[in-house]
């Protein structure tokens, strides 16, 4: 099992026509996922590869069917996309899309909220469940289906996680990327409560960094609501207070959301908190009793 | 983005928002025409740097004549000005900002936020102007009320009465402030701004308001759609190596350790060094070299980072859409473009890592590999102790 997308997921591709968008669409069709679509306005009628592209998200779902939808649009018309994918019907929605304004996703998260849409990022790697469904743009082959959840922050620091994994032999249910702005579509309770639920994931590794509360909220809901284990590492212990370190969410400002302050609280709730980035596979394994 | 307190005051009164008259001046001629055209008894003049606490630091002062105005702004002038905030090394002064003086009869606080918690934009007002607001939200919070406004909707009358009330406000100068934070909120949501602090409001005798400091920083995601604010960006208040950084489309901080790092991602980033720092060595600086590292890109960074003097430098690239072995052959290129004479540690790692392995070890470059993150950088924390 897994969450969020399995072999049955059909996919769009938002943008499909950019640089980006074709890319990552032959990726992920090379990789198995369902992409039954594109659209890009203007460009209806045209092809990518096998792929149609159509006009508006709406006529894209009439004639393909798909409940997915991933955006690769630049920036400026992120908002856009994302409201026109809701109002087509998509239910679950990722945003790779780096520099949306956070206005904009002030704008776009009620609207999300209302219709009961499933949006990850933006500013994201996507989501994965290995062997059935990635809809990102992490590499495949560095995943491995198995029973540990992934839920990260992060991108290339999540892929450093995941390979540790598969080279301990330990696989993973579901990879999600929920991004680095500090507004976003899921948040870490999001996500851990669907591992919860989850009847294929019995162990979860959770990737946080400075800023904000998030892993804070993900702490709590870990002492009162899981009963499986999580391990996890906060990214950002030398980051210097005030400045944002690449993700705009990145910010640990006048002594709140810096490292040492989550780590703390994560292992006052119970949490295994790796000590370095190396550890994060050797810490779940120990945890779990395998590799 | 940051920008001055005569641009923020600028940008204020554009939306109605009530600022003290002023003038600016980069030099004491200057300052002492402005103050003449003003008028008056008092003067204020008001250094232009990014940093906070000017008044602690001497870089505000009040002057009782046009000579005095000149002396002051003289003296500013040119100077180095320390604050609680600039560290020791202080701001280069290249501007003052000379204001009327006005007869002060309360100084109260305003400050508009995006919060990330509620996702609504939070209004906050206190009784106790002119203080660090950090300092009273810890001693003293039932001083500052706070309203959570929801961008969708906007700022409604309720805020405002709340507001109103929690200062204490009546007759002209609440009818005033209700003026003043429609205007302050039309701000924030026109010009995506990130955060707003008037500190102090103050209410005059005569019983109006003004914004008699103002500080505006805004969404640096946001700037594309508006050119008249990227036009206040002043880079001479920005670290030098971090604007070259930025115009190479590099995420660069610099900092103050001895190893120099380049990575692809923030988080990865940010990870490596503090798997530096855990080993012994101090970071020199973060910088992500994003997510299309071609060799130009690197060469830029490798410039950057080697301006800093780091003893070493440690790449990290996890290679996902970028594929070790073209990673490699920039590294290889830009390491010779650079002449790169400290000790270099390379750990690749993702899709085609053994292709880009091997062209680091056919490079002839003294290059040290390193095949885990733990390992490299135990050993460049050695290579940057000449071990």
């Amino acid at each position: 099992m897994s969450i969020f997308v399995d072999e049955n997921t059909r996919v769009l591709v938002q943008g499909i026509t950019g640089t980006a968008g074709t890319y990552h669409a032959r990726q992920m069709i090379a990789y198995g996922t369902k992409v039954v679509g594109g659209v890009t306005p203007g460009r209806g009628g045209t092809r990518v590869d096998d792929v149609p592209v159509f006009d508006s998200v709406r006529q894209a779902v009439a004639e393909t069917g798909a409940d997915a939808s991933v955006i690769f649009v630049p920036a400026p018309f992120a908002k856009d996309a994302m409201l026109e994918a809701v109002d087509a019907g998509i239910r679950l929605l990722v945003c790779i899309t780096e520099g949306v304004p956070v206005l904009d996703m002030m704008a776009v998260r009620p609207v999300v909220d209302r219709a009961g849409v499933r949006l990850i990022g933006p500013n994201c790697p996507g989501v994965i469940s290995p062997g059935k469904c990635k809809i990102g743009i992490m590499p495949g082959h560095i995943h491995m289906a198995g029973d540990v959840g992934v839920v990260s922050r992060s991108g290339t620091l999540t892929y450093e996680a995941v390979a540790q994994l598969t080279a301990l032999g330990i696989g993973q249910s579901t990879g999600v990327g929920i991004g680095g702005d500090p507004v976003n579509g899921t948040s870490f309770v999001d996500v851990l409560a669907a591992f919860q639920q989850d009847p294929g994931t019995s162990a979860v590794v959770l990737i946080g960094e400075i800023g904000g509360g998030a892993e804070e909220k993900a702490a709590a809901f870990v002492r009162d609501h899981m009963d499986k284990p999580v391990v996890a590492f906060i990214a950002g212990r030398t980051a210097p207070p005030g400045r944002r370190m690449g993700h705009a969410g990145a910010i640990s400002a006048g002594g709140q959301g810096t490292a040492e302050e989550k780590i703390a609280v994560l292992r006052d709730h119970g949490i295994e908190v790796a000590e370095t980035p190396a550890e994060i596979g050797r810490t779940l394994a120990r945890r779990i009793g395998r590799g | 983005m940051k920008i001055h307190e005569y641009q923020a005051k600028g940008v204020l009164a554009a939306f109605g928002v009530r600022v003290p008259r002023g003038g600016l001046a980069s030099t004491a001629e200057q300052a002492r025409e402005v103050a003449r055209e003003l008028g008056g008894a008092v003067f204020v003049v008001k250094a232009q740097i990014h940093a906070g606490g000017r008044g602690k630091g001497g870089g505000i002062k009040v002057c009782r004549s046009l000579d005095e105005v000149f002396q002051k702004a003289d003296a500013l002038l040119g100077s180095d000005l320390v604050t609680p905030q600039t560290g020791p090394e202080g701001r280069r002064v290249r501007r003052v900002w000379i204001e009327e003086g006005l007869a002060i009869a309360r100084e109260l606080y305003l400050g508009l936020v995006l919060d990330r918690e509620t996702q609504r934009i939070v209004l906050m007002a206190s009784t106790e102007g002119g203080m660090e607001i950090e300092e009273v939200a810890e001693h003293t919070p039932e001083k500052i009320a706070k309203e959570f406004i929801d961008p969708t909707v906007g700022i409604q009358p309720f805020h405002i009465r709340n507001v109103v009330a929690a200062l204490g406000l009546t007759g002209d100068s609440a009818k005033g402030a209700r003026v003043f934070l429609e205007g302050l909120y039309a701000m924030f949501v026109a010009k995506d701004a990130s955060l707003v602090e008037i500190n102090p409001l103050v209410v005059t005798q005569d019983g109006e308001l003004l914004a008699l400091d103002a500080k505006v920083n805004f969404d640096d995601n946001a700037l594309y759609r508006h050119p008249d604010i990227v036009a206040l960006r002043d880079t001479d208040e920005e670290e030098p190596l971090e604007v070259e950084a930025s115009q190479a489309e590099l995420s660069y901080i610099k900092l103050d350790g001895e190893i120099g790092n380049l990575v692809n991602g923030a988080g990865l980033a940010m990870a490596t060094m503090d798997i530096v720092q855990h080993f012994g060595g101090r970071p020199a600086n973060f910088l992500d070299v994003g997510g299309s590292a071609d060799r130009a890109k690197v060469k830029a960074a490798f410039q950057i980072i080697l301006k800093d003097r780091p003893k070493a430098i440690l790449v990290n690239i996890f290679g996902g859409i970028m594929h070790c072995d073209v990673i490699a052959d920039g590294v290889v290129a830009a390491a010779r473009d650079v002449s790169l004479d400290v000790p270099l540690v390379v750990r690749l790692q993702g899709t085609n890592v053994e292709q880009g392995r091997e062209i680091l070890a056919r490079s002839g470059l003294a290059i040290v590999p390193a095949q885990t993150m733990e390992e490299a950088a135990r050993k460049v924390v050695a290579a940057s102790r000449g071990e």
